[in-house]
């Protein structure tokens, strides 16, 4: 049980508030809508007041002789106001205290902050890879000046540092804000980054000997204010003013960080963070972040396929589908097997489930993928639906663990048929002359492999970025993959993919919509009970009491 | 180092620099031992520390290091029993321009600062305590860690300090050489081995979130010394030096055009400016007038002969009236100086003749503050160079007619919305002379030079 919060009386632009006490006064001023400019202020980090684009009028109330606040003609306490003005970054309200957000001295002080902080910056915009989302231009419209009373040469710095594998430095932009200093030493625990020489001089560098080569350095370039740190993979690549933006879910391992994929026709150019305290904070890693370029392959499989005597020939859904329905059928029981993926989503791992029921065969699982945890946000497990596939009973509670069975079985003949949905069979111990043994091999993928080269059906299917759909992270949060770009060619959802597999075996079965899907799962599954796609919203929904020691999912292979 | 020896002005009155320059005077402690040393530490033993607090709370100490804060109320933030340890500092950075005189402390009677640090101690139950000293000062450091070495041997520094019970230990720190680690809290950040980047207050006062965030007092060398007197004499013995709230005795620095440029020692508010330069410093340079005087170190506004000045005096029936006067009837001492729009600030007077180029004058001293701005926060790291780039492109005949204006806001745009008080140190100089001597910086719009208007670097 904790104690109700204290709430604290503060008095900005003359109107009294309250706010819980332990806000921070540049935090109660945006929530009483009055947004204050700043720099180097990051809720997620600590605050060094450097760059003063937030300053403000502050005042305290004033004491009478008995040392009791003064009350005016209204009730409230008199204020009385600090000559100087204050920065409202770093410290957190009090009782009776007063602020002015917009007073003739504040804007003064914001206008002196921004002509002081243009008269030695390049103004490169057209060149600039932050253009579009530059707090140096935004705030350069509300509170600067058209013209420029400078009349001296600019101080040279560094262009073009590569300050680490994935971070390109240009000092000339750089504001001094510390942002990224900060993040390197307080968030990533690896304090590389800091400033060099004095003054007007001052930039940025990494220490000698060291290299911004951390797993998270380009969440300095998100924090970044200005153009001066830029993603050596993103940058000179596309106008970010010209980015779709679309909410999803990095797939790259179990802790699902929230992010957004920013598209332009039906490529991704780029994924970045976006802030959820119950899973990464604002945070991602590197390699998730860039991990979206096979999206967008050329060598993306965009047809369906079935052997034929001169080997895969493109052919209709309709046929493909048929084959494959026509494969399934002969194979029933315990002679087919299903190695399905702990990247599937909920929904096709729900559908994935009933076809192995209809098939009615014991071998079935996933795979696993194991790698370090880092104590950051990294996961273990590099699957980001295990819990998925664990809840549908497509996996146990040792993941893969009846791999080694499947894999014996399939290069003995016992096993001769496999649908293979997103892994490579190669990949799980089965040579390739196994999978030539095989009678029917019915893949669904999206990059070609050995086991697509093999394949007598091959359905390609969808990237995350092309699909809706639900995964569970590694905490037991239920999260929403969203439509960003269209899979090539007539590559179709992985979901329909599925049912259509299912209805070649059971005939129709009413599901039309992915909502159908997600209907059903809720119906059945308990901890589901209640929710659609639209009530898990944005950030998610957390399914299970979270444990601290969430541990990852043993991993057996 | 070579000193020209002079024996002290009949009108000095020296206390704290009873010892430089004295004759047969050596800096070992044998020499202080001899000449009555260590004889107030064991006084001060005798007394507790809240005592001794109290006697430099009734003593009126200002600090000496530049903002004249009184010593006793900084003291009393300490509070006694908390769980921390406090540590106390000697500020030996000693590098506002025209300020010499902790030096001289510091390599002809560094055992007078050690007492006073011990004193100091003690009354703030600070059991470890540095003396931050310029790296610059090379051998005042030596010189130090011998008196320090000195002082261990005789038992007035270790354990158990004779007899007392009370501990301590004091080390030396050199600076690498930037004025901006004499601001306390720069000075803090630097020997916590980061960049001297001052912290914000609130929350970061000394007093309370100091050196590894522990309590912190953070005094000047003339501060510790005078500590020492005042537990000789008493603190209320001491308030009678001086004036009210301006009492002891102040180093005077003077430096620039006068004959007699050099150190002295006086009563607060004994002396005015025009004595300090004619009586005391031998008058102006032959055939020269007075234009200006700044009269506390680089940072103070500037002064202008031609001015006159309001002060509230007392006259004879005792009674406080506002007196119209010249600048050399001024008397030197914080709240005449700060009446007069100026401040006492570190002692360091700079005296400036009729020969003197104002926008020269002040290029120079922009280009120390452009030079020494840490570059932290934004105001004052761009425009202590934006000021130095105007003034410098002034004086080298590329000056045009907005360039005074601009000057003025820049300076405006400083003042006060810096992290530290830096931003007033190089914001008041540019304001002062713009203001004083606006003819003089308006005319370079006309005047012709060899510059082609560009200041580069
Ligand atoms: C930019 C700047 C430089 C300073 N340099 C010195 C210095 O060199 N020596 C000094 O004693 N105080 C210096 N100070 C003042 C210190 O911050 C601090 O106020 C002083 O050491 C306190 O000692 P006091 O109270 O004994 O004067 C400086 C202040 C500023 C803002
Ligand atoms: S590079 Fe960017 S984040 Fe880092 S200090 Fe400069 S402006 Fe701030
Ligand atoms: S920690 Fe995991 S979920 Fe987060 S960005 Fe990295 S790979 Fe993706
Ligand atoms: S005012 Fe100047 S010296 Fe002080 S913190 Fe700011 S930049 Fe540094």
């Amino acid at each position: 049980m904790s104690a109700p919060t204290e709430l604290l009386n503060v008095q900005i632009d003359g109107v009294w508030y309250q706010f819980k006490k332990g806000t921070r006064v540049i935090e109660a001023c945006a929530q009483a809508g009055k947004f204050i400019p700043h720099y180097c202020y990051h809720p997620k980090l600590s605050s060094p007041g450097n760059c003063r684009m937030c300053l403000i009028e502050m005042g305290m109330p004033k004491t009478g002789p008995d040392r009791k606040p003064e009350l005016g003609a209204d009730g409230k306490p008199v204020i009385s106001w600090i000559p100087r003005p204050q920065i409202s970054c770093a410290q957190d309200i009090t009782e009776g205290m007063g602020v002015r957000t917009d007073s003739s001295l504040v804007r003064e002080c914001r206008h002196g902050v921004m002509e002081f902080l243009l008269i030695n910056h390049p103004l490169d915009c057209p060149i600039c890879d932050q253009a579009g989302e530059c707090h140096l231009q935004e705030y350069s419209v509300e509170y600067g000046t058209a013209g420029s009373r400078f009349l001296e040469e600019k101080v040279k710095k560094p262009k073009r540092v590569e300050l680490g594998p994935r971070v390109t430095l240009d000092d000339e932009r750089c504001i001094l804000c510390s942002r990224c200093i900060r993040f390197m030493k307080e968030i990533a625990h690896d304090d590389v980054l800091g400033f060099a020489s004095r003054g007007s001089h001052t930039y940025l560098t990494a220490h000698p000997g060291k290299r911004l080569d951390s797993n998270y350095s380009l969440n300095t370039v998100d924090i970044c204010p200005v153009g001066a740190l830029t993603s050596t993979d993103f940058r000179f690549k596309m106008r970010v003013w010209f980015l779709k933006e679309t909410k999803s879910i990095c797939t790259s391992c179990a802790t699902g960080c929230n992010t957004i994929v920013g598209s332009r026709e039906n490529v991704i150019y780029r994924q970045t963070p976006r802030e959820n305290d119950a899973v990464n904070s604002a945070w991602m890693c590197d390699y998730g972040r860039l991990n979206i370029h096979y999206v967008n392959s050329p060598d993306r499989l965009k047809f369906p396929q079935v052997r034929e005597a001169q080997g895969l020939a493109n052919v209709s859904w309709k046929t493909a589908l048929a084959k494959a329905g026509e494969e399934l059928k002969q194979f029933q029981r315990n002679s087919v097997a299903v190695v399905a993926s702990a990247k599937m989503t909920n929904e096709e791992l729900w559908l994935t489930k009933k076809l192995i029921d209809s098939l009615g065969t014991v071998y079935h699982d996933v795979v696993p993928r194991a790698g370090q945890a880092d104590q950051l946000l990294m996961s273990a497990d590099r699957n980001p639906n295990t819990l998925g596939a664990q809840l549908f009973g497509i996996t146990s509670e040792y993941p893969g663990s009846k791999l080694r069975e499947m894999t014996e079985k399939i290069a003995s003949g016992e096993i001769r048929a496999v649908v293979a949905l997103g892994e490579d069979l190669t990949q799980i111990g089965l040579a390739e002359s196994d999978l030539k043994k095989l009678t029917a091999l019915i893949v669904v993928g999206i990059l070609p492999n050995e086991t697509t080269r093999n394949a007598s059906v091959l359905l390609p299917a969808c990237a995350f970025s092309e699909k809706r759909g639900t995964m569970i992270n590694i905490k037991g949060r239920l999260q929403r993959l969203n439509h960003a770009t269209l899979a090539p060619g007539e590559a179709r959802d992985d979901w329909e993919i599925i049912r259509d597999l299912l209805q070649q075996l059971t005939g129709s079965n009413g599901i039309y919509l992915i909502d159908d899907v997600f209907k059903e799962i809720a119906e059945t599954i308990p901890e589901m009970t209640g929710l659609s796609f639209g009530r898990i919203g944005d950030h998610g929904v957390q399914l299970v009491e979270e444990s601290e020691d969430a541990q990852p999912v043993a991993m057996t292979v | 180092m070579v000193s020209t020896i002079r024996t002290p002005h009949p009108r000095e009155k020296r206390i704290i620099f009873k010892n430089i320059d004295r004759p047969g005077w050596t800096n070992d402690i044998g020499c202080y031992l001899h000449d009555g040393g260590y004889e107030e530490l064991k006084k001060a033993f005798t007394m507790k520390p809240g005592q001794i607090v109290n006697e430099v709370k009734l003593s009126g100490l200002r600090g000496r290091g530049g903002a004249g804060f009184p010593c006793g109320v900084k003291w009393g933030f300490i509070r006694p029993g908390g769980t921390k340890p406090v540590y106390l500092i000697c500020n030996a950075d000693e590098s506002e321009p025209g300020t010499f005189k902790d030096r001289y402390i510091i390599h002809q009677d560094p055992h007078q600062l050690i007492e006073g640090m011990i004193i100091s101690c003690y009354a703030v139950n600070a059991q470890l305590a540095y003396i931050y000293i310029r790296g610059e000062f090379p051998e005042g450091a030596k010189i130090l860690e011998r008196a320090l070495a000195e002082a261990k041997e005789h038992g007035f520094l270790g354990k158990n300090i004779l007899g007392s019970g009370f501990d301590l230990e004091i080390y030396v720190f050199r600076g690498a050489g930037a004025y901006i680690c004499g601001e306390e809290t720069g000075l803090i950040e630097s020997m916590e081995g980061k960049r001297p980047y001052p912290r914000i207050k609130p929350p970061y006062f000394p007093a309370a979130l100091g050196l590894y965030l522990c309590p912190t007092i953070v005094n000047n060398v003339e501060t510790l010394c005078n500590v020492k007197h005042i537990v000789r004499i008493g603190g209320a013995e001491y308030a009678k030096m001086g004036k009210p709230n301006n009492t002891g005795t102040r180093l005077l620095c003077v430096s620039g055009d006068v004959q007699k440029p050099g150190y002295y020692e006086f009563e607060v508010g004994a002396i005015t400016i025009g004595e300090l330069i004619n009586d005391i410093c031998g008058g102006m340079k032959p055939g020269r007038t007075l234009k200006a005087v700044i009269p506390g170190g680089s940072s103070a506004k500037v002064m202008s002969a031609k001015d006159r000045y309001k002060l509230k005096t007392k006259q004879p029936d005792g009674t406080m009236a506002e007196t119209e006067m010249g600048l050399e009837d001024i008397p030197i001492d914080f709240d005449s100086l700060a009446a007069a729009g100026s401040m006492a600030g570190s002692g360091g007077v700079i005296v400036m003749d009729d020969s003197r180029d104002m926008v020269w004058a002040l290029n120079n001293i922009n280009e120390f503050y452009a030079h020494e701005s840490c570059g932290q926060c934004t105001p004052c790291r761009e425009g202590s160079l934006w000021m130095k780039k105007i003034t410098g492109r002034m004086l080298h005949g590329g000056g045009v007619e907005q360039d005074t204006d601009t000057l003025k806001s820049v300076a405006d745009n400083i003042a006060g919305r810096t992290i530290c008080a830096f931003g007033e140190a190089c914001a008041w100089p540019t304001q002062s002379f713009v203001a004083k001597f606006r003819d003089e910086f308006m005319g370079t719009a006309h005047k012709k030079g060899n510059g082609n208007g560009s200041t580069n670097s």
